[in-house]
C-alpha cells in the first residue's frame, strides 16, 4: 500500500507518460517520413527485369513492383509485374500468381526504353534502322548502335524544343503584342493611318520569320530518321523513332555502379525537367519553381503586413476591449478552413481587384482576362491572408517580451517613440518576426485547397519568370508541388504508374519546406546571437 | 513579527521642509499624482539644489520612484496618470504645453534600477543618445563616447573592446555603461533610481565614488532603499512615506537629528 503510494508520489508515472507522448509523436513522424522516403526514393532505382515463364507457355517480362498474398488462398502469393508497353498490350501492370510460374529468368539483353509518349517500353532489340534500312541487327549490336546514337537524338530533341519554346515562342509573343497594339489603337478610334500601317508592317516581318523558323523546325524533325525495332514477349514488333526516346537501359546487365549513376541521373531529371504524359512522367521543375516563388511572394507580402498590424495592436492601440476583440478575431482567423480563404480570394482578388485592373490597365486584351483570372499573385495574396495571423501573433508575443526597461532607456535619452520603435524595439523583435515567418512559410508551402481556386493548374505552359518583358509575370497561372501530388495521385488516368511519382513529389515538397525553414531558422539564430541576452 | 506600525499622519505635522538656501535646479510645488483613483504623491513641495546629490529614502511603495519619474515625465507613459502642481527645472515649467518632452528628457537623464543596456555594442550604447541628437561624424561620436565612458569610469576597462556586445559586461559595468549612456547627451540633471540595488558591495562602492565625481558637473537625484548609501553620498535627503514628503533637509542633520518622529522611527529601523 505504502509502496504504491510512494511510487505515485515519486512522479515516475508522470515522467513515463510525458516521455511516452513524445515517443508516440516521434514514431508517427518517423513512420511518415520513412514511408515517403521508401516510396519516393525507390522510384528511380532501375529494378531488375524478370522474364516469367508461365505454365500455359506464355512469357511475361517486366519489373516486379509488389508481392502480396492471394486473397482467399492462404499460403499463395502473387506478384505485380510492370510490363509496360501500354500501346501494345493495353495495360502497364499485370498480376501473376506465383503458383502458375514455371521458371524465372533475368535475361541481360532485355532493354527498358523510356519514350516521350506512351510510357516505357520493355523488350528485346531486333535491329536499329536508319531511313528504313537496317544498320545493326541483333540485341548486342543493336544496343551498341542505340547507345551510340541516343545522345545525338536527345540533343536534337533539346534543340527542337529550344527552337519551339525560345525563338518561335518569342515570335508568338511579339505577334500577340502587335495584336494588342492594334486593338489599343482601335480602342482609341484609330483604325487606319500611318500608326496602324507601321504596326501592320511589323506583323508582316514577323510572319516571314515565323515561316522560316517553322521550316527549320520541320527540317530538324525530319533529319533524324533513325529508329529501333523492338520485339515484345509475344513477338509483336514495334518500330520506335529515336527522336522520341528519352532513355534506354538494360537493368539486368548493369552493375551497382552503373545503376547508381542511372539513379542519380533520374533524380536530376526529376527535379530539372518538365513533366510529360499528364504529369505521370518526366520532372517537376515548374512545380518546384511555382511553389518556391509563391512562398517568396507570400513572404514579401505577409511580413510587413503582419508586423505593422502587430506593432499597432501592441504599441499604439489603447489596450481595451476593442483591441482584445480584434486580437481574438485575428487569432480565430488562423482557424478558418483554408478553402474559405480560397473562395474569398476568388471573390475579392480575382473578380473584384483583378477585373478592375483589367478594365483600367489591360482593356485591349479583353475579353481575355489578364489579372481577372487565377494567377500566382492572387494565390500568393490569398495565402498571405491565410498566414497573416501567424505573423501577427508571433510578433505581438515578441513585442510583449521586450523588457520595459529597454524602451524606457531609449525614451529617457530623448528619443521619440518612433525612434525607440525603429532603433530599439524593431531589432529586438526581429527573431520573433522570423519565427512567425517560418511558421507562415511552412503553412503556406503545404496549403493546396485555396490555390486550386486562385491560380494553380495541372500544367502551366510557361513559368512565371521568363525572358519576355517585364520578365516577372505575376498574372500567370502556375504549378505547385502540393497540387501536383493531388493531381498525379488522384486525377491521373494511370494511377499505378503514377504512384511512385506521388511519393517522390511529396518528398520533394517536404525537402523544400525544410530548406526554406532552415534558411529562416539560420537567419533567426544569427539575429538571436547578435541580441543574445536581450531579456533584461 | 515586527512591532505595530504606528503612523501619525496628521495635517498639522505635514511636510514643512526646511528651505534650501543653495541655488535650486529643480523646484517642485504642491505636486500631487494619481494612478487612476489611487493617490501616489500628496502635495510634495521641495527644491533640489544645483550640483548636489539629493537622495530620497523611504519604504517600498512610498512614492519616491514616482516622484523621480515625474522629473523627466516618464510617468506620461503610464495609462491613467493625473498630475497637479508644478515642477520647474532650470526655471521652466516642464508641464507647459510648449515643453517638448524629448527636449526635457535630453536635459534630465535617467539611470534605472536594473541596468538596461541596449543589446548592441558598447560603443553603440553610448552613441545612441548623441546619434538621436544628430551627432553624425565618426570622429565626433568617437570623442563623445570616450568622454562619456571616462566620465563613467569605464573607459579603462572597455577601451579595447568597444565593439563587443554590451551584454558581455558584468552587472556593475553594465550599470556604469548606463551612466555613460545617460551623460553622453550632457543632461543638466541625472536621475538615479536605486542604481545599486542589484549590485554587489564592490560595484556599489565604485558607483558611489562615481556619483561623487559626477556631482561637480551634474545635479543628481537618487532614490535608494539603502539608508547608509544615502548617508554616504548625498548632500540632501528627503524621507517619504505613503506619498508624502515627510522631511527634507541636509543629510547629516536628517540622520542625526530628525525633526519628525516618523523619520526617526524609520532611520532607527523601527519599520520599513
Amino acid at each position: 500500500m505504502n509502496r504504491t503510494r510512494g511510487f505515485w508520489r515519486s512522479g515516475d508515472p508522470f515522467i513515463w507518460l510525458t516521455g511516452g507522448a513524445v515517443a508516440l509523436a516521434l514514431l508517427m513522424v518517423t513512420g511518415l517520413i520513412a514511408l515517403i522516403l521508401v516510396g519516393g526514393l525507390g522510384h528511380f532505382w532501375p529494378g531488375a527485369v524478370l522474364r516469367a515463364h508461365l505454365a500455359d507457355g506464355r512469357t511475361m517480362t517486366g519489373q516486379v513492383v509488389q508481392r502480396e498474398a492471394v486473397p482467399g488462398k492462404p499460403g499463395e502469393h502473387r506478384i505485380k509485374l510492370k510490363v509496360a508497353n501500354r500501346d501494345v498490350s493495353g495495360a502497364d501492370f499485370q498480376w501473376v500468381d506465383e503458383a502458375r510460374l514455371v521458371q524465372r529468368e533475368y535475361p541481360p539483353e532485355v532493354v527498358v526504353i523510356e519514350r516521350t509518349e506512351w510510357g516505357p517500353f520493355i523488350g528485346t532489340i531486333k535491329e536499329v534502322r536508319e531511313g528504313g534500312r537496317a544498320i545493326a541487327t541483333g540485341p548486342e549490336a543493336g544496343w551498341l548502335e542505340l547507345t551510340r546514337r541516343l545522345p545525338a537524338a536527345r540533343q536534337a530533341r533539346a534543340d527542337l524544343k529550344r527552337l519551339e519554346k525560345g525563338e518561335i515562342g518569342r515570335i508568338n509573343h511579339e505577334q500577340e503584342q502587335v495584336r494588342l497594339q492594334l486593338r489599343r489603337l482601335e480602342l482609341r478610334g484609330v483604325v487606319s493611318g500611318p500608326e496602324v500601317e507601321a504596326v501592320r508592317a511589323r506583323l508582316g516581318g514577323l510572319q516571314a520569320r515565323y515561316q522560316e523558323l517553322a521550316a527549320r523546325a520541320a527540317e530538324l524533325r525530319n533529319r533524324h530518321t533513325a529508329s529501333v525495332l523492338v520485339t515484345t514477349d509475344d513477338g509483336t514488333e514495334k518500330d520506335l523513332a529515336l527522336a522520341l526516346l528519352v532513355d534506354a537501359y538494360r537493368p539486368n546487365a548493369m552493375g551497382l555502379a552503373a545503376k547508381s549513376r542511372h539513379y542519380a541521373g533520374k533524380v536530376w531529371d526529376f527535379v530539372s525537367d518538365d513533366p510529360r504524359e499528364a504529369n505521370t512522367e518526366g520532372g517537376v521543375l515548374p512545380a518546384i519553381f511555382g511553389t518556391v516563388m509563391m512562398v517568396f511572394i507570400m513572404s514579401i507580402v505577409v511580413t510587413p503586413l503582419g508586423v505593422l498590424a502587430a506593432f499597432y495592436l501592441r504599441e499604439y492601440a489603447r489596450q481595451g476591449s476593442f483591441v482584445s476583440a480584434v486580437r481574438i478575431a485575428v487569432n480565430n482567423l488562423a482557424g478558418v478552413p483554408s478553402i474559405v480563404f480560397g473562395v474569398f480570394g476568388v471573390g475579392f482578388f480575382i473578380y473584384f481587384v483583378g477585373h478592375s485592373i483589367d478594365r483600367w490597365f489591360f482593356p485591349e486584351a479583353l475579353p481575355t482576362p489578364t489579372f481577372g483570372t487565377g494567377g500566382i499573385l492572387w494565390a500568393s495574396l490569398t495565402l498571405a491572408l491565410l498566414t497573416v495571423p501567424v505573423v501577427i501573433v508571433a510578433t505581438e508575443e515578441g513585442l510583449a517580451a521586450i523588457p520595459r526597461g529597454l524602451r524606457e532607456a531609449s525614451l529617457s535619452l530623448g528619443a521619440t517613440k518612433l525612434e525607440t520603435t525603429l532603433r530599439v524595439v524593431l531589432p529586438a523583435v526581429m527573431p520573433s518576426i522570423l519565427t512567425g515567418l517560418i511558421l507562415a512559410m511552412a503553412r503556406a508551402a503545404g496549403e493546396v485547397a485555396p490555390l486550386m481556386l486562385t491560380g494553380v493548374v495541372k500544367l502551366a505552359p510557361s513559368l512565371p519568370i521568363d525572358g519576355f518583358w517585364p520578365f516577372v509575370h505575376l498574372d500567370r497561372k502556375f504549378m505547385h508541388l502540393g497540387f501536383h501530388i493531388y493531381d498525379v495521385g488522384f486525377q491521373s488516368p494511370n494511377v499505378d504508374a503514377a504512384r511512385p511519382g506521388v511519393f517522390a513529389t511529396a518528398l520533394l515538397l517536404l525537402l523544400i519546406v525544410v530548406v526554406l525553414n532552415l534558411f529562416a531558422i539560420g537567419l533567426r539564430n544569427r539575429l538571436r546571437r547578435k541580441y543574445a541576452g536581450a531579456a533584461i | 513579527m515586527a512591532g505595530p506600525i504606528q503612523l501619525r499622519v496628521s495635517a498639522n505635522q505635514s511636510a514643512a521642509p526646511e528651505p534650501v538656501l543653495e541655488a535650486p535646479m529643480v523646484e517642485i510645488e504642491r505636486l500631487c499624482l494619481w494612478y487612476g483613483t489611487k493617490q501616489a504623491l500628496k502635495d510634495v513641495t521641495m527644491s533640489v539644489p544645483k550640483h548636489r546629490i539629493t537622495a530620497y529614502i523611504g519604504p517600498s511603495g512610498c512614492g519616491k520612484t514616482t516622484l523621480l519619474r515625474c522629473l523627466n515625465r516618464m510617468n506620461d507613459l503610464v495609462d491613467g496618470v493625473r498630475i497637479t502642481g508644478t515642477i520647474r527645472i532650470g526655471g521652466s515649467d516642464i508641464h507647459e504645453p510648449s515643453q517638448d518632452v524629448t527636449e526635457l528628457r535630453k536635459r534630465v537623464g535617467m539611470v534605472f534600477q536594473k541596468s538596461n543596456p541596449f543589446p548592441k555594442s558598447i560603443f553603440e550604447n553610448v552613441a545612441y543618445g548623441p546619434r538621436i541628437l544628430g551627432v553624425g561624424g565618426r570622429a565626433d561620436l568617437d570623442g563623445v563616447v570616450e568622454r562619456s565612458l571616462r566620465g563613467a569610469a569605464l573607459w579603462d576597462e572597455v577601451q579595447d573592446r568597444l565593439h563587443d556586445s554590451a551584454l558581455s559586461l558584468s552587472g556593475g559595468q553594465q550599470q556604469r555603461l548606463c551612466i555613460a549612456r545617460a551623460i553622453a547627451v550632457e543632461p543638466d540633471v541625472l536621475l538615479m533610481d536605486e542604481p545599486c540595488s542589484a549590485l554587489d558591495p564592490i560595484a556599489t562602492a565604485r558607483i558611489e565614488e562615481l556619483m561623487l565625481e559626477l556631482k561637480n558637473s551634474y545635479t543628481i537625484v537618487i532614490v535608494t532603499h539603502n539608508m547608509q548609501q544615502a548617508a554616504r553620498v548625498s548632500d540632501y535627503t528627503g524621507f517619504m512615506l505613503l506619498g508624502e514628503l515627510v522631511e527634507f533637509g541636509i543629510t547629516r542633520e536628517l540622520f542625526t537629528n530628525p525633526r519628525d518622529k516618523r523619520t526617526e522611527d524609520y532611520i532607527t529601523g523601527r519599520f520599513g
